[in-house]
């Protein structure tokens, strides 16, 4: 069964095509890699399927529901970790695992249970009466992963998880991440710029550039069709070697503000 | 079923109502730093111009300048807390509670509530420590009333200041608005004034500016004056809220991440 269909979507800004004409499907319980250079339309793609945009033409589907049609069936479904972080800096993790629960109307008895084991799963329990503002970034993207996942969802999508991330935490979330894609037969959809952790990880991969997807197969496919020895290589065949600029985001004009400030 | 769902609006409005006050209760520098203004202003002018007001017969300025610095209070409390949410989409945090289960009507009740607590917090401080400053209440009785009509102008202003956040996508309005709106809204209230005999200009405008009424109400309520009636203040601070409240909601409705 697939557990996400996606039927010729579109998504324009302007006179933009940010996503333009994209179909692909993933298996229930498949670890699924969406790649492409910056700005291709990789996180477009999953704000549109995470219900944060409406797309401007085509179809979709989450679990067998339509994230326009059905909004709150879909959110049940899905568990996200964003590119950037999303936690309250002020609260502490255990708040912040609290506050998901609530939210996502988990009754307070099984909540309590799921918080405990999932904060011990990601080796957070001992610190879940800190605030999150003394977290480092791999303490806190830990934290997101046990949030994520606190609704038991059936889709996980991680947008660049182990974007700053060292060696050690990487490898450590990803056999988390693999664990639970075996023993939970959670589906894992996941975009990244490591693409040598695409080829160890994902068991199919799609390429997107300028909003269109470029190619689409399991990683060894990909390799064959263009004659590579790694899956970098056939990624920069398929999608040139130009550098992307992106435009800053005004979260990332903040950022560079407040570390000039809290120079002075 | 009914139940159920009554609940669930219950918990979600709930959580989000004491997240606001835990951020607030913790940083104790915001607390301090936001309560200095409003005492300088007691200090300063309600001493400053005490004998020229005594002179010119209008009676104590203590007295009469209180309710204007409660209402300033609330003011600037009550749009910072609503324009928090520029900062919970700066950094993420706003992504978080829109991708939940949860309508974002609930999502902005919530956090409306929290904000305008906040804010009758700071004002019922500012109030206990205008004692210090020599300030009495005309009526003990009254003074509970006093602060649900807090509660009101908290609950107008934090809508409002929902509105601007769901409209500008980064704080480099923020300066603006506070130089352009909320300093406005507050100077030309009567917060430090009386509305009485006022050049033609000035009166229209305190007249539109929706905290002339609030610190009206507060004045007919805690030292027995009022400009335009309390019946009238109540019904246009009620009225405006709703409006507020309605184009909080539907602005917040329309952002998109």
């Amino acid at each position: 069964m697939d557990i996400i269909e996606v039927k010729n979507l579109t998504k324009q800004f302007g006179g933009f095509k940010a996503v333009d004409n994209v179909s692909f499907n993933v298996a229930e319980g498949e670890i699924f890699a969406f790649l492409g250079p910056n700005g291709a339309g990789k996180s477009t793609t999953i704000k549109i399927l995470t219900t944060l945009l409406r797309p401007t033409s085509g179809e979709m589907k989450l679990n067998g529901y339509n994230p326009i049609k059905n909004p709150d069936a879909v959110r049940h479904s899905f568990g996200i970790v964003f590119q950037d972080p999303s936690l309250d800096d002020e609260l502490t993790a255990y708040e912040n695992m609290e506050f998901h629960g609530v939210l996502y109307d988990i009754p307070w008895k099984i909540r309590k249970e799921r918080i405990e084991q999932l904060l011990k799963f990601v080796e957070l329990w001992d610190r879940r009466n800190n605030l999150v503002k003394e977290f480092s970034g791999g303490m806190k993207r830990r934290l997101e992963i046990a949030r994520g996942l606190l609704h038991h969802p059936k889709i996980f999508f991680l947008d660049e998880p182990t974007l700053g991330l060292d060696p050690q935490t990487r490898k450590h979330m990803w056999d988390y991440l693999k664990e639970l894609n075996k023993t939970e037969k959670i589906t894992v959809f996941f975009t990244t710029h490591y693409i040598e952790e695409a080829e160890n990880i994902a068991q199919k991969v799609a390429i997107i550039d300028h909003g269109k997807i470029v190619a689409l197969g399991t990683p060894q496919e990909l390799k064959e069709k263009n004659n590579s020895d790694s899956l970098e290589d056939a990624f920069l065949k398929l999608t040139g070697k130009t550098i992307r600029d992106e435009e800053a985001s005004p979260a990332d004009r903040m950022r560079t503000r407040r570390r000039i400030w809290s120079r002075r | 079923m009914v139940k159920e769902i009554i609940f669930k609006y219950m918990s979600t409005i709930y959580i989000l109502w004491i997240r606001q006050l835990k951020r607030y209760f913790r940083s104790k520098s915001r607390m301090i730093g936001s309560l200095a203004q409003p005492l300088l202003f007691l200090l300063a002018l309600g001493y400053g111009f005490g004998a020229v007001f005594q002179k010119a017969g209008e009676g104590s300025y203590i007295n009469f300048l209180t309710p204007g610095v409660i209402g300033m209070t609330i003011i600037f409390t009550s749009i910072f807390s609503g324009m928090e949410i520029i900062w919970d989409r700066q950094f993420g945090f706003l992504k978080e509670t829109l991708v939940a289960p949860v309508s974002r009507f609930n999502i902005m009740v919530g956090r409306t509530l929290g904000g305008a607590t906040v804010a009758t917090i700071q004002g019922i401080i500012v109030f206990l420590i205008s004692f210090i400053a020599g300030f009495h209440p005309y009526s003990w009785a009254l003074v509970p009333v006093a602060i649900l009509v807090m509660i009101l102008v908290a609950l107008l202003f934090t809508a409002l200041g929902v509105m601007i956040a769901s409209l500008l996508d980064d704080m480099q309005g923020f300066q603006l608005i506070v130089n352009f709106l909320v300093m406005p809204l507050f100077f030309l209230s009567g917060a430090l004034f009386p509305l009485e005999g006022l050049p033609k200009v000035i009166d229209i405008i305190a007249r539109l500016d929706p905290l002339s009424y609030g610190i009206d109400a507060f004045r007919a309520l805690l030292i027995n004056t009022s400009h335009f009636g309390l019946s009238t203040d109540i019904a246009v601070l009620s009225v405006i809220t709703l409006a507020f409240l309605s184009l909080g909601s539907y602005f917040f409705s329309k952002i998109q991440i």
